[in-house]
């Protein structure tokens, strides 16, 4: 009862933030050095009158600016973001194409550097001075510093040449074994390189925050408790200590998905990833406006999403949120 | 107030003893930071990557957009000794001059976002009420919208040049510097020096630059050292995608121009990522040297 509501009041206030972005593209597009027509078909010079005068109306930029902010809100609303002119197709389907490859690239990251950036935390935080505990000071410093896409075409320069056991772009192999089983694992092994690249940051930050909180609850006074009411030791780090030290890690992770997705386009353009990034990459090449702004409001979207869904997992880690 | 141990008697008549200065608490800093290899390291590091970015340029000038030898040239020829790129662009001379516009761009642009974190952060912080909860919102709208894709955006519509790649990333990163001002002013702003302050009449403005401010600079200072490696980052990816200033040479176009080319010229990306490496490195060792000797509750770690 109490969880719908909240769930209806951040609904509601993740739509106004969608609705903020929309009034914010809308803005950019005026704000724009140029007449206002060709950013929104994306064309520098060179379109014809009709077209112009079609979408003039359509977007009512003859009215006064309310009225085509209304007029932009209301075509958003129905779903329509434009039509692009470079890749022919109305900018929803293309981007409603591309959102798996991205969503598949960015959870799987984000699943691997939390397993595996907690466990390695976990781990290291037993012997605070350990040789794992000096790694993970390392690998940190060395996560943050690294240019994510650099990494990526370091990785590259390897696979291509030296080892060349994973392919280093695309996300399927040309000759299309597409359906079923061989279909999941051929994209499954497109999907290691980027998948790598883009954990490689999250798992250092992930593993020291781990590693940092896991200490500070194993300071703490329930955790004496525990043992010294002859719990085993492993009952003591994983059921209390772990529960407790991974509400951190959770809030960092949620967010972060706003730098996730950042890394992605990146990583997607090294890797020639078919997702959002890329499709963002491409029209900012092409200077394809509808495209990479309904890319920027998709994507807003998608952090929001994220932000509820951390928020949902906050609570199931720790029933203490929903007293209050 | 602590424990005071249990003496038998107060003396009648403490002796006068001279009392030695205690150490000012920045020297006391600077000390805890030059004993730190890793941090001193860092600041030596930083130093020379500066010092080369600034002064290299002086004394080899030519253009580093040229072509000089033979297209991917490798390292340790006779005319380029770290190699030509695709176009038979030398190597070292970009990356000689790349460093001026990363290091440039990273620094304004750090600046212009912890400023912009830190006057909405305290204004939060010290107001509370209504105006947080207005510059929250702003906050969470900024950290909800994806900050390379709406620089990409900006930087696209506007046309890419120094001025605005600067400005896009200043305009996107400043959130998380916000939220920690925030924090920190809403621990002070009831704390009783603030309070005598306010007693005395002291107004707002003093108060929040004055009294406050100084005292949750560390934690800033910190964070904006940590905001110069991130606009660097920042300022590389734009540029690997193609969005730099195009007349500038910059470590991150280096990158994205020779990104096709990867497996014929590997040291056209390998030698310009690594000069980005070393750099952020360089920042975030100093930043951890800072952490370690401005926040003395660490100290025993």
């Amino acid at each position: 009862m109490n969880l719908l509501r909240l769930l209806a009041s951040r609904l509601a206030q993740a739509l106004l933030l969608v609705v903020a972005v929309v009034v914010l593209n809308f803005a950019l597009v005026h704000a724009a050095p140029g007449d206002p027509v060709e950013t929104i078909a994306g064309a520098s010079g060179g379109m014809s009158e009709e077209l112009k005068a079609e979408l003039r109306q359509s977007y009512g930029l003859d009215k006064p600016l309310p009225v085509q902010l209304g007029v932009y809100l209301s075509r958003v609303a129905r779903l329509d973001l434009g039509y692009s002119y470079f890749f022919n197709l109305p900018v929803v389907d293309l981007i409603g194409e591309r959102i798996p490859a991205t969503l598949l690239l960015v959870l799987s990251s984000v699943i691997c550097a939390f397993v595996a950036g907690t466990g390695i935390g976990v781990l290291a935080a037993r012997k605070p001075n350990g040789w794992l505990s000096q790694t993970i000071t390392v690998l940190s410093l060395v996560g943050f510093a690294a240019p994510v896409f650099w990494t990526g075409m370091l990785l590259v320069i390897l696979f291509a040449s030296v080892l060349p056991i994973f392919p280093v772009a695309e996300m399927r192999s040309i000759d299309g074994s597409d359906k079923g089983l061989a279909g999941v694992l051929d994209v499954l092994w497109h999907l290691v390189l980027p998948t790598f690249t883009l954990s490689l940051v999250y798992l250092a930050h992930y593993s020291r925050l781990a590693r940092a909180s896991m200490l500070e609850v194993l300071g703490s006074d329930f955790i004496r408790t525990a043992r010294a009411k002859g719990l085993a030791d492993r009952v003591v780090l994983y059921k209390h200590a772990l529960r407790n030290a991974i509400l951190p890690v959770v809030t960092v992770l949620g967010l972060q998905f706003g730098n996730v997705l950042a890394g992605a386009i990146l990583v997607e353009t090294v890797f020639n990833w078919p997702g959002l990034g890329r499709l963002a990459f491409e029209s900012v090449l092409r200077r394809d406006y509808p495209t990479i702004l309904g890319v920027l409001l998709l994507s807003a979207v998608v952090v929001l999403v994220m932000n509820l869904l951390t928020d949902l997992c906050y609570r199931l880690v720790d029933p203490r949120i929903q007293k209050r | 107030m602590s424990a005071v141990p249990l003496s038998k008697s107060a003396p009648a008549a403490a002796p006068v003893l001279p009392v030695p200065a205690a150490p000012s608490p920045l020297a006391e800093a600077a000390r805890m930071f030059a004993r730190n290899p890793a941090a001193v390291a860092g600041l030596v590091l930083l130093l020379a990557i500066v010092l080369v970015a600034l002064i290299g340029p002086l004394v080899y000038a030519v253009d580093p957009f040229e072509i000089r030898a033979a297209p991917l040239t490798p390292p340790l020829a006779e005319d380029a000794w770290l190699g030509t790129d695709y176009l038979g662009r030398d190597v070292a001379i970009s990356l000689l001059y790349g460093g001026r516009a990363t290091l440039l761009v990273g620094a304004v642009a750090a600046l212009l976002s912890v400023a912009i974190g830190i006057t909405i952060g305290a204004l939060s912080g010290y107001y509370g009420g209504r105006v947080d909860a207005a510059l929250s919102r702003v906050t969470e709208f900024f950290q909800v919208l994806p900050a390379l894709l709406f620089a990409m955006v900006v930087v696209t519509l506007f046309s890419p040049s120094l001025l605005t790649v600067t400005l896009s990333i200043g305009l996107v990163s400043w959130p998380g510097t916000a939220r920690l001002a925030r924090a920190e002013f809403m621990k002070v702003r009831d704390m009783e020096f603030v309070r005598a302050e306010r007693s005395i009449g002291a107004r707002d403005a003093r108060i929040i630059w004055k009294v406050i401010l100084p005292n949750c600079i560390a934690p800033l200072v910190v964070s904006a050292t940590l905001a110069i490696g991130s606009a660097i980052l920042f300022e590389a990816g734009l540029s690997f995608l193609g969005l730099g200033d195009p007349n500038l040479m910059s470590w991150g176009m280096m990158i994205g121009s020779s990104r096709q080319y990867v497996l014929s010229s590997w040291w056209a990306v390998a030698i310009p990522g690594a000069a980005i490496f070393l750099t952020v490195l360089a920042v975030s060792l100093i930043g951890d040297g800072l952490n370690d000797a401005l926040n003395p509750k660490l100290r025993e770690r």
